[in-house]
């Protein structure tokens, strides 16, 4: 049937901790069966179904799930860039309220939910750290078809875990480098061209979903 | 429309870790918002940036915080969230970001002259590089020069030709510290673009260089 394995929600190796380093994955865990909320039982990635659930019938126990999934890594996360922690507490609960805000911009055929997130953390950043709005590309409207599938959802997390392995693989030299380019520790002239990341697949995937978006507004 | 010149993976990357200029983000973002080769880059970019989040560990969050995130929530619940953004503005020449920097469309352009029928505009960003709108008439070349830094230009309306290739809309050409060119409008229309430099330009003739401090550029 559609049974598979998703990443555990549970799944969280250390409650506290000082620095914001990289920490072993998550272990992948069964839990059996997810449902989207059309009643199709299929397997999805990790969070989707709540994210869906937060934006599509503005469900305030899946939010919950999600604040304390994703809280404390932002916090983690936003610490690593230079904020001491009571500030990174701070904008941490302030990402989480734009979750909420913003679910409705939410589409699982362009993004993971770890992305999603990271994208709402990294605008706080530049927000807070450096004082700048960030401008952001002329957002593409949802046509009348664009209700995406199953199928476009599920490909899309799986590339999503795929590279997150693949970052986890790489040299820790080479590992590091991207990590310090995304909290902050690089200037653009010091980011390598070259960072062996596997971005094919994941690109294509997402190439598809704007070109379907693109096709649908015809 | 067919882009052909596109950013470069280093740009991609930054512009999804925020570490660039606001200047350089304006540019990208309104090459973005024409070329969907690049979106998709970006997208992919993001989804290293959730990648590394997830391999974030945690750390705790107060007791009190998913309160005080609930009641933020409950008390701004009354208005939708679609109510509070702003419709963005509408241009055929310029895509919402820059539009949104410009303060409307093309007829909202405060130009001034720079000479030989060229004219600028300098966009209000941060101080760490700087973005200018360029008008340069039908058949124009400008001065030949060479950067102390990065120069990033995007063509809104018209075409341009210099050493790199030829541009049209959409296109960004993406220079470096070396690249001595000429840019030289098509003879076609006049030419629109988007140029952001990280540092003052450097004419190689002498004319150019005495012009240079009055044109701000």
């Amino acid at each position: 049937m559609f049974t598979s394995t998703v990443l555990s929600p549970e799944c969280d190796p250390s409650p506290v901790a000082n620095g914001a380093k990289m920490g072993d994955p998550c272990p992948e865990a069964v839990i059996g069966t997810k449902t989207l909320n059309d009643g199709t039982p299929d397997s999805v990635a990790p969070w989707v179904t709540e994210l869906l659930a937060v934006r599509d019938q503005r469900d305030e126990e899946a939010f919950i799930r999600v604040f304390e999934h994703f809280a404390p890594r932002v916090k983690a996360f936003l610490m690593r860039t230079g904020m001491d922690a009571a500030l990174a507490e701070e904008c941490a609960q302030e990402v989480l309220v734009t979750v909420w805000n913003k679910a409705h911009l939410y589409d699982a055929t362009r993004a993971s939910p770890s992305t999603w997130v990271f994208t709402i953390a990294r605008n706080k950043k530049i927000d807070v750290l450096r004082k700048q709005r960030r401008p952001e590309p002329e957002d593409l409207p949802w046509g009348p078809e664009a209700e995406p599938d199953q199928a476009d959802i599920l490909g899309l997390q799986q590339e999503s875990e795929q590279l997150g392995r693949a970052l986890r693989d790489l040299p820790a030299k080479q590992r590091e480098l991207i990590e310090k380019a995304y909290f902050g520790e690089l200037s653009h002239s010091e980011i390598a061209e070259q960072t062996g990341l596997p971005l094919g697949t994941i690109k294509s995937r997402i190439r598809l979903a704007l070109d379907r978006l693109r096709h649908s507004m015809k | 429309m067919t882009v052909k010149h596109h950013l470069t993976d280093d740009l991609l990357m930054a512009y999804s870790a925020g570490d660039l200029p606001e200047a350089v983000n304006l540019i990208v973002a309104t090459h973005i918002s024409l070329c969907d080769e690049c979106r998709a880059a970006a997208g992919s970019y993001d989804a290293v940036g959730g990648a590394v989040l997830d391999t974030c560990d945690s750390v705790e969050m107060s007791k009190s915080s998913l309160t005080s995130v609930l009641d933020m929530i409950h008390a701004q619940d009354t208005k939708t969230a679609e109510e509070r953004i702003a419709a963005p503005v509408k241009d055929d020449v310029f895509p919402a970001p820059l539009a949104d920097y410009v303060g409307g469309g093309l007829d909202q352009v405060r130009w001034r002259s720079a000479g030989m029928g060229v004219k600028q505009a300098i966009l209000p960003t941060s101080k760490d590089a700087t973005a200018r709108l360029l008008y340069i008439p039908a058949g124009t070349a400008i001065p030949d020069h060479g950067h102390h830094g990065l120069e990033l230009t995007l063509v809104l309306k018209g075409a341009f030709q210099d050493e790199g290739g030829y541009f049209g809309r959409g296109d960004i050409e993406v220079a470096s510290e070396d690249l001595h060119h000429t840019p030289v409008a098509d003879i076609s229309e006049d030419c629109i673009c988007l140029a952001v430099t990280d540092a003052p330009l450097k004419f190689k003739g002498l004319v150019p260089r005495i012009a240079q401090p009055f044109l701000g550029i």
